[in-house]
């Protein structure tokens, strides 16, 4: 996982004798050319919608996609901010994963670390309970979780959307966290049960800081897994007045849908960019951090 | 010595389990109860026996879905593997002895980057760059002279793209995957080999490849996940939500259509039973054939 990242990194810097393989190479020849048209593919939708985001409707119907705007005007994104309110959507998202990440991460935690650790009857029921939840797409049961969101009274409240997001999360993160846990030395736990202390410090002061890494790279996935969810605000964010609650994809999907009635293309893609830009600037910090958080849980 | 740990389990076990009973043990089992309801979504509902099911036989649409969703269950894992293997390969081993193909840093954080955006606003984003007139970034970049193609509108090309969206956004976070993969496999092999005469042809299917198993493997689950939903995808940049004519139908869109939209949130569920049915049966055909190490992995 975080290790293999590392020790990834140490061969690739290894400095290596230049050696036979001087010689040729076409390969080489085909490796830039097709890296370079993938990296291409990859960052030419996001650059077109930047660009577009600066024009206006003529512009953008003119088919130059590349070309640049005639001028650099920031309205469009005033527009997408307050009036096709971006801002509010933006806010909402932020909010909405932060509380449903922190109590993921919490309930998670607390859950693997008494399955993986604590003998008791039921405790494997337990964990294959949570895990069974892998195994079925989130989309199956929306009839009925809808159903149970709205008996319960969370229809179109934030309460309702974090709880689902936080049931919806336990069961990679309980996954995860029980490997995680398992691997952790008993000696130290041990120890701390001699000096007295009681279950509950020995969680909170000895297991929460030794798991660092993977406690890391598990809340790393479920801040990307909530903030890209879609599905989930769509059945639950519903009804008269659900617009104010809306989180970032669902409003930007919206606009999308109605743009193509006002054809307000511009505001569009300032919406767009409003939503990328941050995301870039989160990864251009943390970029290996994040590429260790998500992909740990794939190579344990 | 063990003082008070039964009150403790309890006490850390309670939150998270009753979370997860309610929503999402909670929502399976309903949807077992209400597949055999008429039950429109609001207010009561009254059982009518398997009704939903003799439907959903004879529904034309749900077959179509059905199809679809194998389409890209099989198609998106095997190009997006494909794609991602022959990168990583270029990435790590192809420049390795010279000391990593230049740029191979960039190349591996651009790559990854849409992994990072929501998929609702990749599709949103593709709506357009597949736009049906000169607004669109394809048929723009298209000479003067050419018809715009119709991509999303022609019901022979939407399904297709949108397998191209789906493997655009995956491909980066599989090249990261692999490179993990390659990196940890012993230098000293490859260099044996090499001394034995072999090509980087050869070193790939008869090394790199087999050591990578596990890896692929794991891939391999993960991108049928991803395949099997694609809702966001169909639900934005199709038109019509599923068409043009259904041609872009997949299964989760029927849920969400006939639970939120026609009021038949019974039938839905029946789907949704059949769903359940069908994903067990594939994941243990799964677990048999790779029995090895998925379920340890």
């Amino acid at each position: 996982m975080t290790n293999l990242a590392v020790k990834q990194s140490a061969v690739v810097t290894k400095p290596k004798p230049a050696d036979r393989s001087r010689k040729i190479n076409p390969l080489n020849g085909v490796a830039h050319v097709s890296l370079f048209l993938w990296a291409l593919a990859t960052a030419g939708p996001l650059i077109w919608v930047v660009l577009a985001s600066f024009k206006n409707n003529t512009e953008i119907f003119l088919g130059k996609p590349f070309a640049l705007p005639e001028s650099f005007s920031f309205k469009t994104y005033a527009d997408a901010w307050s009036e096709a309110h971006i801002g509010q959507y933006f806010l909402n998202s932020v909010f909405v994963v932060a509380v449903s990440t922190a109590g993921t991460m919490l309930l998670g935690s607390m859950a693997a670390y008494v399955l993986a650790r604590y003998k008791f009857p039921g405790n494997r029921a337990i964990y294959y309970l949570f895990v069974s939840g892998l195994a079925f797409p989130t989309f199956m049961a929306l009839a009925p979780l809808f159903g149970i969101v709205q008996s319960l009274g969370l229809l179109n409240t934030f309460t309702g959307l974090i709880l689902v997001y936080i049931a919806y999360s336990l069961s990679f993160t309980v996954f995860f966290l029980v490997a995680f846990f398992k691997t952790l030395p008993h000696e130290i736990d041990e120890a701390a049960l001699v000096d007295g202390a009681g279950h509950l410090r020995r969680f909170f002061q000895i297991m929460m800081p030794m798991a660092k890494s993977g406690l890391i790279s598990i809340t790393i996935f479920n801040i990307v897994g909530q903030w890209n969810q879609y599905l989930l605000p769509v059945v639950i964010m519903q009804g008269a007045g659900a617009d104010s609650k809306w989180v970032l994809t669902q409003g930007i999907a919206n606009i999308s849908t109605s743009a193509g009635y006002h054809a307000e293309w511009s505001t569009l893609f300032a919406a767009l960019t409003l939503s990328i830009l941050p995301m870039i600037v989160v990864y251009a910090i943390f970029q290996r951090q994040i590429q260790a958080g998500l992909t740990a849980g794939a190579v344990k | 010595m063990r003082h008070g740990k039964y009150p403790f389990i309890i006490g850390f076990l309670v939150v998270p389990l009753a979370l997860y009973l309610v929503f999402v043990v909670g929502a399976y089992v309903q949807m077992f109860q209400l597949s055999l309801t008429d039950w429109s979504g609001y207010g009561g509902f009254t059982y009518i026996g398997l009704e939903n099911f003799q439907k959903l036989w004879d529904d034309p649409v749900f077959w179509i879905a059905l199809r679809h969703n194998v389409y890209l269950l099989i198609a998106m894992p095997i190009i997006t593997i494909a794609m991602a293997l022959f990168f990583a390969f270029l990435l790590n081993s192809g420049g390795r002895k010279a000391g990593g193909v230049w740029g191979s840093k960039v190349y591996r954080v651009i790559f990854f980057f849409p992994q990072l955006l929501a998929l609702a606003i990749v599709a949103v984003i593709f709506g357009r760059v597949f736009g049906s007139d000169k607004s669109g970034m394809i048929n723009g970049l298209l000479p003067e002279s050419w018809t715009p193609w119709l991509f999303l509108a022609d019901e022979q090309w939407a399904l297709t793209c949108i397998l191209v969206v789906l493997v655009w956004q995956a491909v980066g976070f599989y090249v990261v995957l692999f490179s993990a993969g390659m990196g940890s496999i012993a230098e000293e092999i490859y260099e044996a080999a090499a001394l034995d005469g072999a090509t980087k042809v050869t070193l790939f299917f008869k090394i790199t490849l087999p050591l990578l198993w596990d890896t692929l493997q794991v891939a391999w689950v993960y991108l049928g996940i991803a395949a099997f939903d694609a809702f966001a995808l169909v639900n934005i940049m199709s038109v019509n939500h599923g068409g043009p004519d259904n041609s872009t139908q997949v299964l989760s869109m029927q849920i969400y259509l006939n639970a939120f939209q026609n009021s038949q949130a019974g039938y839905a569920s029946a789907l949704g039973v059949v769903l359940f049915f069908l994903t067990l049966t594939f994941a243990a055909l799964t677990l048999r054939v790779t029995r090895r190490d998925a379920v340890q992995a």
